[in-house]
């Protein structure tokens, strides 16, 4: 691990306007990712501002009938909250997919939103990455790709996002608070903070330099029965090949989300509009346009199969 | 500085004394990749006072000292395991506040103030805890390497259900968490047994919820 400086902040703003004052900060919450990436130096920074101490730590209801989830709320608080798996069954679900009860603990709701992909070539500093070391080339691309991403891909780069949470957030229509150096805040719909890899797969939010997200808002809850499955190569504690999450209405309307398959948890508002007409419609929908490998086009089927399964069970949890 | 475990011959010991030649010149002039570096750097000492097993502690440390080279190689608690020290075993669970963690994956610099249960906080080897009972009596180990950390993650496992913490394998989000060996076995897989002692860990930690329940 490279050698850095370290501080507390006590507010969302010092800790902002800190990233301003030290270049190469970043910030350290849970740090379940993060220190993971700097005992392999894939992550230098050369200042920790630590925002534990920040507050941030709550969940509150809304004016407009939702939740706002502080950015320091732990995986394992967000998945308890009895707010959340009576009105947002979907998030926990999701969160109880993802990591071990030890991780769930130490990672926070806007850290697991901004960890970093598990591809092995992200992770092998021996072999070239665009997104580690950009402009080297990407080693996923005809390498083992069997877990990347079949959709949104880029010549530069075939990693996915790996969260289960971000999934859950997309399909529940979160929007991510933030505050900027100057002090400044701004609301980041989900769908727009994560970006596709494209020609700078080292960029993976919107989010500005020094940018802290505070919370995560959710509207008022959307009823319907919710449905996380999650298919991966054992049956706990490992990262989706194919994970869906969808909400399913008693007329048979819904709205799908995916992961496994993309840069960021991917949903198409236009497939939602399939629903009615089953799996495969939407699937259709869904991955229009989609890229895969020799080695990963099994996902294709794999997300029909998926989402069938969890409409099916959606279904039968309501009758 | 705390004086290590004071039984005539620890395990750690025997490792050192028993161990072939070919390992021994492995690690002579090698030291682990991840060992806690020297305060040479320019960072300089973080001074943090950690609240161990109920002894307060004040330690002058590298800032990337993580919480499991703390208690390790400047408390010499050695109870507690370093595995693959990237949050994939569970072998360094320790207990922050009563909640199990990696002690590998934190920093001891973000613990300031903070309570920490090892496994030599959590029983002696006169006095053991009911979870280091049950795992001798039901064999719950082979090599013991992953022990001291299944035992703190189960000990811990077993508060969340009785938080209502629900889990992955849960059927009703909304009902009180059950106490089968679905749910346990799902609650424990972030402490992986090489040995693959799991269906004795599984009796182990059965026997104390049942008596705790």
């Amino acid at each position: 691990m490279r050698a850095f400086t370290y501080e507390r902040a006590t507010t969302p703003a010092e800790a902002a306007a800190a990233s301003l004052r030290m270049p190469g900060a970043k910030f350290i919450a849970g740090g379940t990712n993060l220190l993971d990436l700097m005992k392999l130096e894939i992550e230098t920074p050369t200042h920790l501002i630590d925002v534990n101490g920040v507050g941030l730590d709550t969940i509150e209801t809304t004016a407009e009938g939702g939740i706002r989830i502080g950015a320091l709320v732990r995986n394992t608080d967000l998945a308890a909250n009895e707010n959340v798996r009576r009105d947002y069954a979907l998030l926990s679900r999701a969160l109880l997919a993802g990591a071990s009860g030890q991780l769930r603990n130490r990672a926070t709701t806007a850290g697991n939103l901004l960890q970093r992909t598990r591809c092995p070539y992200f992770y092998d500093t021996n072999q070239p990455c665009n997104k580690r070391q950009p402009g080297s080339g990407c080693s996923a691309i005809g390498g083992y790709s069997r877990q990347l991403a079949v959709i949104g891909v880029s010549e530069a780069c075939i990693a996915t996002h790996p969260s289960d949470m971000a999934v859950a957030m997309r399909a529940l229509d979160a929007t991510v608070e933030t505050v900027q150096p100057g002090g400044a805040t701004r609301r980041i719909s989900i769908a727009e903070l994560h970006t596709l890899p494209g020609e700078t797969p080292q960029t993976e939010t919107t989010l500005q330099p020094g940018e802290l997200i505070t919370g995560v808002t959710l509207p008022k809850p959307p009823g319907g029965a919710h449905v996380y499955h999650k298919v991966r190569d054992r049956s706990s504690y490992a990262f989706a090949l194919v994970s869906v999450g969808v909400i399913v209405q008693p007329d048979g309307t819904g709205r799908v989300a995916v992961g496994g398959v993309a840069h960021k948890p991917w949903r198409i508002e236009a497939a939602d509009s399939e629903m009615p007409r089953g799996a495969k419609a939407v699937a259709t929908r869904l991955l229009d346009g989609a890229k895969p490998t020799p080695e990963n086009s099994f996902k294709l089927k794999l997300v029909e199969r998926t989402l069938g399964a969890a409409i099916a069970s959606a279904k039968g949890a309501r009758s | 500085m705390q004086a290590p475990h004071d039984s005539a011959v620890s395990r750690r010991d025997f490792v050192v004394v028993g161990s072939t030649a070919a390992i021994a010149v492995q690690f002579v002039g090698r030291s682990p990749a991840s060992a806690t570096p020297t305060l040479t750097d320019p960072a300089g000492a973080h001074m943090v006072s950690l609240n161990v097993n109920g002894k307060t502690q004040e330690l002058a440390l590298d800032t990337r000292t993580t919480l499991l080279d703390a208690l390790r190689e400047h408390l010499h608690l050695t109870g507690t395991k370093k595995g693959c020290d990237h949050g994939q075993c569970g072998a360094c669970t320790v207990l922050v506040d009563g909640k199990r963690v990696n002690s590998c994956l934190t920093l001891a610099v973000m613990h300031d103030g903070d309570e920490i249960t090892t496994i030599e906080g959590l029983g002696t080897v006169d006095r053991m805890h009911p979870m280091q009972r049950a795992f001798v009596k039901h064999d719950g180990y082979q090599c013991g390497y992953c022990t001291p950390g299944q035992i703190c993650s189960a000990v811990a496992m077993l508060e969340e259900i009785r938080a209502g913490v629900p889990s992955h394998v849960s059927a009703d989000l909304m009902a009180k968490p059950r106490l089968t060996p679905a749910e346990l076995r799902e609650r424990m897989s972030g402490n992986i047994c090489r040995c693959a002692a799991y269906s004795n860990i599984i009796d182990a930690i059965t026997e104390v919820a049942g008596r705790s329940a």
